[in-house]
């Protein structure tokens, strides 16, 4: 026999302490794995893995913060929005590969879901780096004006699919719900990001909202702030297409037949929330974004150090804190061993001494005590291992369905190894001095007890 | 295997300071394979004096020789090597190890000799006591007669070329005395192992050919 499984051995003597001390450190290993899971789940969500562009870019002033909240993760309003012939401006720069315009502020009349305009390029940004939406079968990308693709999360909370029609209330001042119905075209795939809880609409037809449209004097105002040349030719241009887009005489904007009929908005009239941008190569980036920032009209963010910034201000603390309980859970346990393991010491000096009288050495008789503060610790540490993803397990539909983060119980953090050494290091800590007991029994003096 | 013991003593210290000579032997020889029986009282020294053979408690002074091995010369770790490969010992109060079965208390003998442990030799020794079908027992499923035969098997594990028994049939009842013993003489017949058995029972004694009186030859005296 190994002296492993004489320690095993022994242990199996004292079972239930032996179970209840190696529990303690399950237990204690077991939140310390899911804290680490979920924390890396937090990360995942605050750094570049969780966008699928490089750059936001909005109105200046709206702040670094305010932007990328918006943007990524749907809260809140983008503030001073940029007029829609600045994305066009921005489409054509030398350093851009793709910029996707999104509108936001109005939310669904059912759950209240947000609601993003934009255009079909969207989804072809992926939502994180090297992932690309998927679609439900049968659906499609937008495409069509009141054609609308819905988050996972929103087709399963409303009960949508394909073919669902809905109102939106408009986010202004007066909360009043809109006329026109948007019809579902398309379901996307789970993401486990702010998209499955996201109404994408068609750019062009949430412009034509009541109350969406930039007012004409106001629009070319704004054009003239942001430095675009308005002429007298063009401002005509953008009055006769406003009046003929509001229905001047007329006393109704949908039909008799329920059908809406089109009139586009002049993009003049149109504004967006913000722009995503991807650029050519990763090095035009911080050029692009400093060509941006240096104007006086538009700000762009890189939203990676800013959610880092939000991770580390806000969760950061949590974390380490939650990490600091689940280790002190650990050596808490661990001092449990060694209480254990030293109290048995005394009842177990007769075995250590026949141990010594049948030719074990000192040290044999250490490694012993040794070796079955390792299996509890170790043996412990898988077990709470398996435990900590099993709550995962257990966790994740339970945190899909309340917070729509989707968690992968399977996901192993390369620190959950470092659990492992750390482990052993305290097993050697915690058998050290029962250990010592063994290697300075009196063998006479205990066999004649 | 040869024992011869010379000018061995050990002391200890009283609580009033006085230091004890337990062991003050002149000299003792015991032969290949003999079979010698020490009678002696209480307190006379006797477990003393085996502890000293096999290197559990190290003398004062003087010399323990067995197989020209000067057991009282080696070092700690020596010793603790040199009993687990050449000394077997019964204890007065069979000393099984409560977590291990039987065959496993057997096994654990050979487990600290470092060599590699033998199991068919180890089921062979508790055949040969009598408990093949005991093997996977645990001592406190076993009675007080049958864990006095694993004692015994655990005692042979390492053929040994001495084995010390210390009172071996003291803590079973009168009909069982008879069996351990002759159980234990036979064995180390039947293996070429000297025997040295300490007790204080003249019935015991009496069923040796050779039996030594500790006081003849011991004088515990008050050290210098």
């Amino acid at each position: 026999m190994n002296l492993l499984a004489i320690a095993w051995k022994s242990l199996r003597q004292r079972a239930l302490a032996s179970s209840l001390t190696a529990l303690s450190i399950a237990l204690g290993i077991m939140l310390m794995v899911a804290v680490l899971v979920i924390n890396s789940l937090v990360e995942d969500a605050f750094t570049q893995k969780g966008t699928g562009f490089g750059l936001v870019v909005g109105g200046k002033g709206n702040g670094d913060l305010n932007l990328v909240l918006s943007a990524v993760y749907r809260i809140g309003m983008p503030g001073e929005p940029l007029p829609y012939r600045y994305y066009e401006e921005l489409k054509n720069h030398d350093y851009v590969e793709t910029a996707v315009p999104m509108s936001m502020g109005d939310l669904t009349e059912e759950g209240q879901f947000p609601i993003v305009a934009t255009i079909p390029e969207y989804f072809s940004m992926g939502y994180a780096p090297g992932k690309k939406f998927t679609l439900k079968k049968g659906g499609r990308l937008l495409g069509k004006y009141y054609s609308s693709v819905i988050g996972s999360r929103v087709a399963k909370e409303n009960g949508w699919d394909v073919g669902s029609k809905f109102k939106l209330i408009h986010g202004g001042m007066d909360d009043h719900v809109h006329d026109e119905m948007f019809e579902v075209v398309g379901v996307l795939g789970r993401t486990g990001t702010a998209n499955d809880k996201t109404v994408f609409v068609d750019m062009e037809a949430f412009c034509m909202l009541a109350g969406h449209e930039k007012p004409q004097e106001e629009a070319i105002d704004r054009l003239r702030k942001f430095g675009y040349e308005v002429t007298r030719e063009q401002e005509e241009t953008i009055k006769k297409a406003a009046a003929e887009m509001n229905h001047e005489g007329e006393e109704q904007h949908v039909a008799e037949d329920g059908k809406p009929h089109f009139h586009a908005v002049p993009n003049d009239l149109k504004e967006v929330s913000f722009i995503l941008v991807n650029t050519k190569d990763i090095m035009g980036m911080p050029f692009l974004a400093s060509d941006i920032n240096e104007g006086v009209r538009a700000q762009a963010v890189n939203p990676i150090p800013v959610m880092k910034r939000l991770l580390d201000n806000l969760v950061g603390n949590v974390r380490t804190l939650l990490l600091c309980l689940t280790a002190m859970i650990v050596v808490v346990a661990g001092v449990g061993i060694f209480v254990s393991i030293y109290n048995s010491m005394n009842d177990r000096r007769k075995e250590i001494a026949i141990m010594r009288a049948l030719g074990a050495h000192r040290g044999t008789v250490f490694s012993i005590i040794l070796g079955e503060s390792l299996l509890l610790c170790v043996g412990g540490g898988i077990l709470g291992f398996l435990l900590g993803h099993g709550l995962v397990l257990i966790a994740s539909p339970i945190v899909e369905a309340e917070a729509g983060l989707i968690l992968n119980p399977w996901k192993f953090e390369p620190i959950e190894l470092v659990l492992f050494p750390i482990l052993i290091l305290m097993a050697t800590l915690v058998g050290f001095l029962p250990g010592m007991t063994a290697y300075r029994t009196d063998v006479a003096e205990s066999l004649a007890e | 295997m040869s024992l011869s013991i010379k000018e061995l003593r050990k002391s200890y210290a009283e609580p009033g300071g006085r230091r004890i000579n337990i062991l003050n032997v002149e000299s003792f020889e015991m032969g290949d394979a003999e079979q010698v029986v020490l009678i002696g009282s209480s307190g006379g020294g006797k477990t003393t004096l085996l502890n000293t053979i096999s290197g559990i408690t190290t003398a004062d002074s003087g010399s323990v020789v067995i197989d020209g091995t000067d057991v009282t010369r080696l070092p700690e770790a020596g010793r603790d090597r040199f009993r687990a490969l050449k000394i077997g010992f019964v204890f007065q109060t069979f000393n099984l190890l409560p977590a291990f079965s039987a065959l496993e208390n057997v096994l654990l003998g050979m487990s600290f000799s470092g060599q590699k442990a033998d199991r068919p030799h180890a089921k062979e020794l508790l055949q040969r006591v009598g408990l093949e079908h005991r093997m996977e027992h645990k001592p406190s499923a076993l009675s007080v007669g049958e864990q006095q035969r694993v004692a015994v098997a655990r005692a042979l594990a390492n053929r040994p070329s001495l084995l010390l028994a210390d009172e071996p049939t003291a803590s079973v009842d009168t009909a069982n005395q008879d069996n351990v013993l002759k159980l234990i003489r036979e064995a180390c017949q039947e293996n070429g192992v000297s025997l040295l058995m300490v007790t204080h029972s003249p019935e015991v004694a009496s069923k040796f050919d050779r039996v030594e009186k500790l006081s003849d030859f011991n004088k515990p005296e008050v050290a210098a």
